[in-house]
């Protein structure tokens, strides 16, 4: 007989299995949101499936479109690594302040505005200083910007009491008009006509592909920024202090730890995420700042930090996977006459269901590690 | 500026024909959510309600050729926007904000998705009053066109005002709002009011967005709104859960949104991009100037997620 067995405050769990017991609790404590998160998933998808089929096309012959355009391809997979790349950064710019409690919505004001200060500063140095210094300086430029602003919405949330949600937000719309001034005013190429739009980084100062793929450099910086940001939170001190006082921001400040700087720390990292996503836009992409910058990058963006749960190693697959429903609308939108709208629905749909599923946690026992000390088992299958 | 025959006063006018005009969406969306956040929840997916209220609005008034037809599927439509909401944030872990942003990408999608086949055809127009008839300016007469929607919301702002203070359901509302814990103790159930006062705000949201669609700029298409629903939420904290409060904020916030327009027309025309941003930066300074880290808001329903 083993100690466990013996012992009356463990469990009565055979010498084979007390073994496999902390294998089981921390499966149960890492398995619940991969379950509930893929089970929302498929309920969203479910629910999805009825809609397209009460506007009476088949959603069997969609969800094959759907992988064709997305994955089916060496080609489609390149496309959707493209569209996930934005996607990382602009997840961040929501998943971090997340961690402190605050939702911010307005990261498409940071995109759009690091894509314009990105711009301004590549054009006084375009022809005379080499690309190896420029980049750098458009990314340091659209990362500030980008920190600026949503680090704004942190300062006024920690030192005005203003709601980060709404005054993001606001932000975004006024990051909108702004760049809509610029490149129609003091930074507009007088070469566009007919779309807006600043003076055109030259071919070598644009930030080239991956070699062998058609994918730019976004993906890779936007994969590191992911795994920094996990580094940060799971491993660091500034990361843990910024876990408790997303618990409980009075039990932070009970303990000292100093709310304020993190909460605009957070915010303005998070936010200098997005500028880079606008700077990447621009110097790999676009080539210009002009307005398709506001893309809706920053929107998408809110939708991935959700599913993954705010967990920047998440973000990288279901980046990924909402690239490639997105690079997936245009064959849906030519093969099945449905608007290219379907990819929104699909996308509201999923993220609905999933906040409706934020209800199961902690509801199932199985996925409770306590379930695997009690004498629960011993009646039961194992 | 020289055809106007008014000169400068063109510009005051214009405001405040703009004011007008531009307000009635902010009136319907800001009362609406007034009703659901002094039950104690808010609803950010009024964005999307609106936008759904517009293309629903616009469709029906297409195929039955009767916009008040429309207004009132709109109204539908927003219903069952709000009690989805309502329905969905009763379970508990669910965050009202996120499922507010959750249905606000919804109803855009849905809108989009719907609306695609009605970008084309004309509808019907909602009716005015024209109240300017005694004048020969035909700046002024058409400065006081007065739509039936902002009469009705004017109405409807007392109405509410009058309620919330006078009446049982007012009453049940504001207890709810204050406290889930008093309310139970009353015999009321919160959830079921905080439901019901969801379903009311989305269908005065689709008010709104009726109002944009048949009448100004009165087309259906994707980009109707620029986030007019959103703003009434601010709009609502700026106007203290009052709903003449929410009258007179929406009438601000039209006249910033018609100060652009108004320059233009008189040929200012530098930096038009800037004055876009104006009722986005009047609505931000406005809460920042009434917002405080140490005090909630005075006021403010006790259960309400975001003021806390």
């Amino acid at each position: 007989m083993t100690i466990e067995a013996n012992s009356p405050t463990l469990s009565p769990l055979s010498a084979q299995t007390a073994n496999l017991r902390p294998v089981l609790e921390w499966l149960a404590r890492r398995a619940e949101p991969v379950a509930i998160s893929l089970a929302a998933i498929l309920a969203g998808l479910a629910l999805f499936s009825i809609f397209i089929a009460v506007v009476g096309k088949s959603p069997i012959d969609l969800f094959k479109l759907m992988y064709t355009g997305g994955f089916g391809s060496w080609f489609s997979i390149q496309n959707s690594l493209s569209r996930a790349a934005p996607l990382l950064l602009t997840a961040l710019c929501v998943a971090l302040p997340a961690r402190l409690g605050l939702v911010i919505i307005g990261g498409e004001g940071a995109v759009v505005l690091g894509g314009v200060a990105a711009a301004a500063a590549a054009l006084p140095l375009t022809g005379s200083v080499s690309p190896v210094i420029v980049l750098p300086v458009m990314a340091i430029a659209g990362m500030i910007m980008g920190g600026l602003w949503i680090g704004m919405t942190g300062l006024l949330r920690h030192y005005r009491g203003v709601n980060e949600t709404i005054a993001s937000l606001l932000l975004a719309y006024i990051a909108i008009a702004l760049m809509n001034h610029f490149i129609e005013g003091p930074l507009r190429d007088p070469a566009s006509l007919n779309k807006p739009s600043t003076t055109p980084l030259p071919a070598e100062y644009m930030l080239g592909n991956i070699p062998g793929m058609d994918v730019n450099w976004g993906l890779v910086i936007g994969i590191l920024a992911c795994i920094v940001s996990w580094i940060l939170i799971e491993a660091t001190s500034f990361g843990f202090a910024a876990r408790i006082a997303g618990g409980n921001v009075r039990a932070a400040q009970i303990q000292g730890l100093p709310v304020g700087r993190l909460i605009v720390g957070f915010t303005a990292l998070a936010g200098s995420f997005a500028g880079l996503a606008g700077m990447i836009e621009v110097a790999a992409v676009q080539g210009s700042a002009n307005a398709s910058l506001a893309a809706g990058y920053g929107y998408t963006g809110i939708l991935v930090a959700f599913l993954a749960r705010h967990n920047p190693l998440a973000i990288i697959p279901v980046a990924i996977l909402l690239g490639g429903i997105d690079a997936s609308g245009g064959l849906i939108q030519r093969r099945m006459g449905l608007p290219d709208a379907t990819v929104l629905v699909l996308q509201g749909t999923l993220f609905v269901v999933i906040l409706l599923c934020e209800t199961f946690y902690g509801r199932f026992k199985i996925f409770n590690p306590d379930f695997w000390k009690t004498p629960a088992l011993k009646g039961g299958t194992v | 500026m020289e055809d106007t025959g008014i000169g400068l006063w063109g510009v005051p006018l214009a405001i405040f024909a703009g004011a007008i005009r531009v307000s009635t969406p902010f009136i319907f969306v800001s009362l609406g959510e007034s009703i659901t956040e002094r039950s104690g929840r808010i609803n950010l997916g009024l964005e999307g309600t609106l936008v759904f209220g517009a293309m629903t609005a616009y469709a029906v008034a297409v195929m039955t050729n009767s916009p008040w037809l429309g207004v009132l599927a709109a109204m539908a439509a927003g219903a069952v926007f709000g009690l989805i909401h309502g329905w969905i944030c009763k379970y508990p872990k669910v965050n009202d904000i996120a499922i507010g942003i959750a249905m606000m990408q919804f109803g855009l999608g849905l809108a989009f998705f719907l609306g695609k086949s009605f970008i084309q055809p004309v509808a019907p127009r909602l009716p005015s009053i024209p109240l300017g008839g005694w004048s020969d300016l035909p700046q002024i007469q058409s400065a006081l066109n007065i739509n039936v929607l902002f009469v009705i919301g004017g109405l409807l702002a007392v109405a509410l005002w009058w309620a919330f203070r006078n009446t049982r359901v007012g009453l049940i509302l504001r207890v709810v709002g204050d406290s889930s814990d008093a309310a139970r103790a009353m015999g009321l159930n919160p959830d079921t009011v905080r439901l019901l006062a969801t379903a009311v705000g989305g269908s005065f949201a689709a008010v709104g967005g009726a109002y944009l669609s048949l009448y100004y700029p009165g087309s259906w298409n994707e980009g109707i709104s620029s986030g007019q629903g959103l703003m009434a939420v601010a709009l609502v904290i700026f106007a203290r859960w009052n709903p003449i409060g929410c009258f007179l904020a929406a009438l601000l916030f039209g006249g910033a949104g018609a100060l652009g327009p108004a320059l233009q027309s008189v040929g200012v025309t530098q930096g038009y991009y800037l004055f876009y941003a104006a009722p986005y930066v009047l609505t931000l300074a406005i809460l920042i100037a009434t917002s405080s880290p140490t005090r909630s808001l005075a006021g403010a329903p006790g259960a309400l997620s975001i003021t806390k």
